[in-house]
């Protein structure tokens, strides 16, 4: 395979990964963010507390996250064909990917909310502030730098599953590693696609720490959150399994 | 101002329970700084989170300016709107500042204005204005983590006043500082207490905080108050704890068959030479063990220790004397032990 062969190929697979990643991410900071402050909220002592809604929604989540990526695709299909009229391609996968990325990120907004100062909630309270309020000025930007940590941690995360959603046709680079690189033993294609991916893992870490760690200089904190975590990505289990460890 | 009856606070956790406060009765008058102080795990701060209801108490009632502010608490643990607007006008500080650190100190002090719903413009005129009140005109983008202790504590009291409270609860405001800082923000609190008319509650577990700037005091005790009143009452008040800690005077008698007085001079009596009439009018030899001069609560008062030669029978007549002249006199070791206010660190 010459590389005028390859180019297009490897073109369109990171489109592809990029776009699988991109509207899975958000989708996962859209509803992540949500579940993972009710996790707070409604847990004991929380200002919300609740523990039917608490334990149901830990429940689900855990579950949710621990499922493996390839069961939870082929489970959800007819969910997806739902929603996107199709089991197949990009737009099918990252049904998936969402579902599976937004109980993942849940717990990491968890964990960046639960250690914020309760002095700090308090003193909303005193002012008259309400829970909503507590919510917008306290809760998450005063998590912010460790939930933009959590942020890249969760796209990493998302850029090894989606390497799985290949499966289903929908592309991207771990596709195009299987398919050429494991199926056709055209070597040369898939430590390319290694190398892209390495580069692309590592200027995320680096950039997801840098912005984390503007925003802790600025406010003066530092968190074990913060560490380099280049080329995890490739293979999801250990981001996954770290996450859990650090749950 | 504000007014707690018979408030009692009871922690459940684990089936354990524990009694924080037990029956408190509490009245500050308006334009008054008060001071609790009581030894770690007293209840202090169960009680200052009681007065705005951050903690619910298990019965009783608090009224602060008229309102009845357990009647606004209703059932579940969210603060409704009616109170919430009542505790927008309580402002509150705290040990740990509790400063947001995503915001610089202007945008901190605009935050209770936030929540009153009040324009960008005004906000900021108002946070300016606080800022140049509590002498950090020139810290307005700076961050909290910029600050030393004592101006995180001048932002946490801007940011208490920015709603224009009638109330102001310190939560031992400056236990975390250094005792030239602990002075200054002190100052601060009189001054404000004087220039806006603002009551103070503050709790504290250092006597030096009641003593320089209270002008009523309490002490608590395994969640009671167990004594109580304005300074100058508790003065004179024979054997008050508060007052032996306030202005403690040291002094052993030099050998037995001696009596030992505390006299406490306060207002003109200080300015009259007592000590030489009593000594010249009775012909005996009068020694000063301890001695000292001091202003509480804004009040000159005076504290001797002094020996008199033979037992207390024999000194009946000396001791009359001394308090017709207006004197207080308490007799060291007659009452049992001297009572002694342990200092602990702060919880
Ligand atoms: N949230 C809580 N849950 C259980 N016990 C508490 C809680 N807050 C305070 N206590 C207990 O109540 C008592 C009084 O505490 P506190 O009001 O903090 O005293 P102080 O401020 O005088 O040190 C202590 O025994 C403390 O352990
Ligand atoms: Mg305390």
């Amino acid at each position: 395979m010459t590389w005028s062969e390859m180019q297009p190929l490897l073109e369109q697979a990171c489109w592809d990964t990029l776009y699988m990643v991109g509207w899975s991410t958000v989708i996962a900071v859209v509803g992540g963010l949500p579940l993972g402050l009710l996790l707070v909220l409604t847990d004991k002592g929380g200002l919300l507390q609740n523990v039917v809604v608490n334990k149901v929604i830990g429940q689900v989540v855990n579950v949710a996250r621990s499922m493996p990526f390839i069961i939870l695709m082929v489970a959800l299909m007819t969910f997806t064909r739902w929603i996107t009229g199709t089991t197949i391609g990009r737009e099918a996968a990252i049904v998936p990917l969402a579902v599976g990325a937004i109980p993942f990120f849940a717990r990491l907004v968890e964990m960046s909310v639960r250690e914020v100062d309760g002095g700090l909630v308090e003193a909303v309270q005193s002012m008259g502030g309400s829970t909503w309020k507590v919510v917008r000025s306290v809760l998450v930007p005063e998590a912010l730098p460790s939930l933009i940590s959590g942020t890249t941690t969760t796209i990493v995360a998302l850029i090894g599953y989606s390497a799985m959603a290949g499966t289903v046709g929908a592309g991207g680079l771990g596709d195009v590693a299987v398919r050429y690189g494991y199926q056709r033993f055209e070597t040369g294609m898939m430590w390319i696609t290694v190398a892209i991916l390495a580069v692309v893992i590592s200027l995320l870490q680096f950039a997801g720490d840098f912005a984390a760690r503007t925003l802790h200089r600025r406010t003066g904190r530092t968190s074990g959150l913060l560490l380099f975590r280049p080329l995890r990505g490739i293979f999801p289990g250990t981001v996954a399994t770290d996450a859990v460890k650090k749950s | 101002m504000i007014t707690t009856s018979g408030l009692t606070k009871v922690y459940r956790s684990r089936g354990r329970e524990v009694t924080a406060l037990d029956g408190v009765d509490l009245h500050v008058r308006e334009g008054e700084v008060y001071g609790v102080i009581g030894q770690s795990g007293a209840g202090k701060s169960s009680l200052i989170r009681c007065v705005n209801l951050l903690e619910r108490p298990t019965s009783g009632t608090v009224t602060v300016a008229g309102q009845d502010l357990t009647a606004l608490a209703g059932r579940g643990p969210r603060a409704g709107k009616e109170l919430r607007r009542a505790r927008s006008r309580i402002g509150m500080v705290f040990q740990h500042f509790n400063l947001l650190s995503s915001r610089t100190v202007q945008d901190n002090i605009e935050l209770p204005l936030e929540i009153l719903g009040r324009s960008g413009r005004d906000r900021s005129r108002k946070a300016l204005e606080l800022l140049d009140l509590v002498g950090l005109a020139d810290k307005a983008k700076a961050y909290p983590a910029q600050l030393s202790g004592g101006q995180k504590q001048r932002v946490g009291i801007a940011r208490a006043l920015a709603g224009d409270p009638k109330v102001l609860l310190s939560d031992e405001a400056t236990s975390a500082l250094d005792p030239e800082t602990t002075r200054s923000i002190l100052q601060l609190l009189r001054d404000l207490n004087r220039q806006l008319g603002l009551t103070v509650l503050l709790i504290t577990h250092e006597m030096d905080v009641v003593k320089s700037i209270c002008d009523s005091a309490a002490l608590m005790e395994k969640g009671r108050i167990v004594e109580s009143g304005t300074v100058s009452e508790l003065l004179a008040t024979p054997g008050s704890e508060l007052a032996a800690a306030l202005f403690p005077v040291g002094g052993e008698a030099t050998g037995a068959d001696r009596t030992v007085l505390d006299v406490t001079f306060h207002g003109e009596a200080a300015t009259q030479p007592v000590i030489s009439q009593l000594s010249r009018t009775y012909n005996i030899d009068i020694s000063i063990l301890g001695a000292a001069i001091d202003t509480v609560g804004g009040l000159q008062v005076g504290r001797m220790r002094i020996e008199l030669p033979g037992r207390y029978e024999d000194n009946v007549v000396p001791v009359g004397f001394l308090r017709e002249q207006g004197l207080q006199i308490d007799v060291v070791g007659q009452e049992g032990q001297e009572p002694v206010l342990v200092k602990d660190g702060a919880k």
